[in-house]
């Protein structure tokens, strides 16, 4: 009974029972999405949609999804595209094929509506006409396209300066913040970073080489807004090293606004390094030395306060979800880097690429590289790729007595000598 | 396919598009060179620049899996009542640049007007991120977007509004692989009986070291059965975790009586006060229980209203908990402490109490 067709004016759909009870509420709605295009839409996609809306509500009564993977790719390339094959054909035929494109955005997720129209005409054409903006890895997915049509589709998008994403064991899409683009937060050139990393790596998001998946993901600031430090192999956040710039007179204005006693219990009382002093004339005081960098007094004082002017990165690397050993986040690693010059971006992309490179010879099969360090310990993946380790890299020193420390005066002279160049660079 | 005579085209690696084509002319000319921002109204910011140039952003919520209609239409928008530029945000919001105050409103008065809510900006209930589900993904456990759609029509009014302490980010993940990420409340699909494998399809299927390999708890041993080379499972260790159904469909993880649903609380990935945090358990077996799934709404709902009535200003989810206590929390939104609230995996030692700091 549930799979018999009903009438939809000219023409007979499947009906949908459980997705009809999403269609209330105040939300937009996917499910009227689906439908407009099953009843509105392209040729092409109206027989697709019926029977990909039969899918879904199929899945709706039976609790269960009914999508299998396969290999489907593009010429030149081994990945971009998510293949999926239903299981229930037989029933829904015209959404048998159902790929995936994922195409990677403008940095910062920035359009015009042309583009979009643009992008929009070309799924029309060849796809379903349904498209996330955007998936959690930041691609642009462009869901529902037959095996045929994949080739074509990817030949438009790539016309019009589009380019496919990664999937499977290899560089995967990343994703940058607004930043420099509208945020006074930002610290370094995000749009920039981002660009010269991916584009000097794309052999190894193209043609997947790589133990598993590697991800970066690029944040102005600790605010750190497309959460880097949680879901990135090799996440970048914007830092600075001076004291954070005061603009005592709108310190004043804030205080005058807010009251004193709600500006002590949501700025001074807040900051986690207790750095802040109220003085009696309303201005504020910074011990800088103390400031770690966490941004909450910036976030609340958006005039009045503002990060410092000698402003880089920092790297934290390994951040990654549960599989296998559990969620890890990035550890810092790089904690401070000029990025402002051309020789800053390379020294960059060159880091970038001995990481990925140190990714590729060592991890093992399906390990994500925050799962190496946990595997061979922080010093040897420091060892490997020639960074000196640093207090900023532990919340404390080891707790654990069982370690052999025979070469503790060498490694000790090595730290004397590192702090007296910093002096005299200084 | 094969009666193709032409050569396939070769793809223009072109890799990252360049965003100053098509980003707003304001937010090039100030690229890097912003002064300050606040937020006239919920959903709306006003960021001024080092020249004094300003820029007005306003900020609607989107259902994320768009047709194209959907997206012309905020297109038709954009071009009538914005200039012509948009972005997305992560949790995939649309974003419209405006040079000039005096269009704001009107823009807004037409997005509410088209039904898409205005809002996710400041201390509000942002969208929910979100992946796949039985849409698209080959080993989801329940929907995505119908979830979203759920809680968001419940949460309409605090996505809208600025009136929550701080912040407050949902994610939801249809499998155990949780591709939504942490958020202060997370619902996340969690398994509750180990895989049953059909042995007739696990010799053609699937690569049985490579199976073997992907448990974290090396609990999946080779085995004939029947004669046929196959796979078992140890079940008293097995932590029905689904990490071997992707690579062996044959394990098939889901199920009416072993697909349940967990929501966790006190994720946060920003660095702004306290350090980034996992979430953590607040309350699993829930009924996974389409299309409306009223027992995971409920729980959310009381998470959400205690915070909200709780919290001090500025604190985000698992800020609060810290300060008034898990036995407050467990308290305030009626729900039970058991035995798996206390970790048991690797590091588990470092989430107990080990002092005499008490809350009663
Ligand atoms: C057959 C296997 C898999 C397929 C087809 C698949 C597919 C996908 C898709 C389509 C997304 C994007 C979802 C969205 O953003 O809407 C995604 C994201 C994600 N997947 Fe998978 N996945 C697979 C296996 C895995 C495995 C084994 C893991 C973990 C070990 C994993 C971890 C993730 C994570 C963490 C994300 C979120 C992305 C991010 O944080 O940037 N996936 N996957
Ligand atoms: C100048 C101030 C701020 C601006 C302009 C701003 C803007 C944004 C934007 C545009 C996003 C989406 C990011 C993207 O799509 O690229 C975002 C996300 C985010 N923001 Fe901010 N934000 C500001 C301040 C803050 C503050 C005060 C906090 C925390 C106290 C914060 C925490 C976050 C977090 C954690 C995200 C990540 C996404 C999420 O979980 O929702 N930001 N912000
Ligand atoms: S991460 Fe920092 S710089 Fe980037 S958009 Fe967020 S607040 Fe701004
Ligand atoms: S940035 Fe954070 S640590 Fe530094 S002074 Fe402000 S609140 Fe304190
Ligand atoms: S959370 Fe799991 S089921 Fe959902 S999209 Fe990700 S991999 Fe698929
Ligand atoms: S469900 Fe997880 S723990 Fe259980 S056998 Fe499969 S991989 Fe191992």
């Amino acid at each position: 009974m549930k799979d018999d067709d009903i009438k939809n004016g000219d023409r007979e759909v499947h009906p949908t029972p459980q997705l009809d009870e999403l269609e209330d509420g105040p939300w937009p709605s996917f499910v009227t999405g689906l439908k407009r295009l099953r009843d509105e839409g392209a040729p092409g996609n109206q027989k697709m949609m019926n029977d990909l809306l039969g899918q879904l509500n199929h899945s709706y009564e039976n609790r269960m999804g009914y999508w299998k993977g396969g290999t489907v790719s593009v010429f030149g390339y081994g990945g971009g595209i998510i293949p999926r094959f239903s299981e229930v054909a037989e029933k829904f035929p015209e959404s048998k094929e159902f790929h995936t494109l994922r195409v990677m955005p403008p940095a910062g997720f920035h359009y015009t509506t042309d583009i979009l129209r643009k992008l929009c005409d070309i799924w029309e054409e060849h796809g379903s006409g349904l498209i996330a903006f955007h998936g959690q890895s930041g691609d642009i997915m462009f869901q529902g396209c037959t095996t045929e049509n994949t080739q074509k589709a990817f030949d438009d998008f790539n016309e019009i300066g589009f380019d496919l994403g990664g999937a499977g064991p290899a560089l995967r899409t990343a994703m940058s913040c607004v930043g420099h683009a509208r945020c006074e937060q930002s610290c370094y050139d995000e749009v920039r970073a981002h660009r010269s990393i991916i584009n000097s790596l794309l052999d190894e998001m193209h043609r997947p080489s790589l133990p598993y998946k590697f991800k970066f993901k690029f944040s102005g600031c600790a605010n750190d807004c497309v959460n880097a430090i949680h879901r990135a192999d090799f996440a970048v956040i914007g830092t600075w090293r001076d004291e954070i710039k005061i603009d005592q007179e709108k310190v004043k204005e804030h205080v005058k606004e807010k009251g004193r006693r709600y500006t002590t219990d949501t700025v001074l009382k807040m900051c986690p390094t207790r750095a802040i002093s109220l003085n009696d004339d309303d201005t504020l005081e910074i011990d800088n030395k103390s400031c770690v960098r966490c941004m909450h007094c910036i976030n609340v004082m958006t005039k009045a306060l503002s990060p410092g002017d000698d402003r880089g990165i920092s790297i934290l690397i390994g951040g990654k979800r549960a599989l296998k050993i559990g969620d890890l986040m990035g550890i810092m690693v790089v904690p401070f880097m000029k990025l402002e010059t051309d020789e800053d971006f390379e020294k960059l992309e060159e880091f970038a690429e001995n990481v990925v490179e140190f990714f590729a010879d060592n991890a093992l099969e399906h390990e994500r590289v925050g799962e190496t360090i946990d595997r061979i310990g922080l010093p040897a993946f420091l060892e490997a790729l020639e960074i000196e380790p640093d207090p900023n890299m532990v919340n404390h020193p080891r707790t654990s007595c069982y370690v052999r420390t025979d070469d503790f005066d060498e490694e000790a002279d090595k730290w004397f000598a590192r702090q007296a160049t910093d002096q005299v660079a200084e | 396919m094969s009666d193709q005579s032409s050569k396939p085209r070769v793809p223009d690696e072109v890799g990252v598009p360049d965003p100053f084509q098509y980003m707003h002319p304001v937010l090039k000319a100030n690229y890097g060179n912003w002064d300050w921002h606040d937020r006239p109204r919920p959903g709306v910011l006003r960021h001024v620049a080092k020249s004094g140039d300003v820029i007005y952003t306003v900020r609607a919520g989107t259902q994320r899996q768009m047709d194209v209609f959907t997206i012309r239409r905020l297109c038709d928008i954009g071009d009538r009542y914005a200039d012509g530029h948009v972005r997305f945000t992560t949790r995939s919001n649309i974003e419209y640049l405006v040079a000039d105050e005096a269009r704001v409103a009107p823009l807004i008065g037409a997005l509410n007007e088209a039904g898409f809510p205005v809002g996710g900006t400041g201390a509000s209930v942002s969208m929910v991120s979100h992946t796949q589900g039985w849409l698209h993904c080959d080993i989801p456990g329940t929907d995505a977007s119908g979830v979203v759609k759920g809680l968001m029509d419940m949460l309409h009014d605090e996505f809208v509004q600025e009136k929550m302490p701080n912040r407050l980010r949902i994610t939801t993940s249809c499998c155990q692989i949780n591709c939504g990420g942490q958020g202060d409340i997370a619902v996340n699909v969690q398994y509750t009986k180990p895989p049953k494998i059909n042995h007739d399809l696990v010799a053609n299927v699937c690569e049985r070291p490579a199976v073997v390999a992907r448990c974290p708890v090396a609990a999946i041993r080779p085995a004939m059965v029947d004669g046929k080379p196959s796979l078992e499972v140890d079940e008293k260790k097995c932590v029905c975790c689904g990490a071997c159904y992707p690579p062996c469909p044959p394990m098939q993880i889901n199920g009416d009586d072993s697909t349940k649903i967990a929501v966790w609380v006190g994720g946060k990935h920003s660095n702004a006060r306290s350090k980034p945090s996992f979430h953590k358990l607040a309350v699993a077996n829930l009924p996974n229980n389409a299309p409306h799934w009223p027992e995971v709404k409920d729980v959310v709902r009381r998470i959400v209203e205690a915070y909200k009535s709780d919290a001090q200003h500025w604190e985000r989810m698992g800020e609060w908990i810290d300060r008034i206590g898990w036995k407050r929390f467990f308290e305030m939104t009626e729900l039970a402490f058991t035995k798996h609230h206390l970790d048991t995996w690797t590091g588990a030692r470092k989430s107990m109490n080990m002092s005499a700091h008490l809350h009663f």
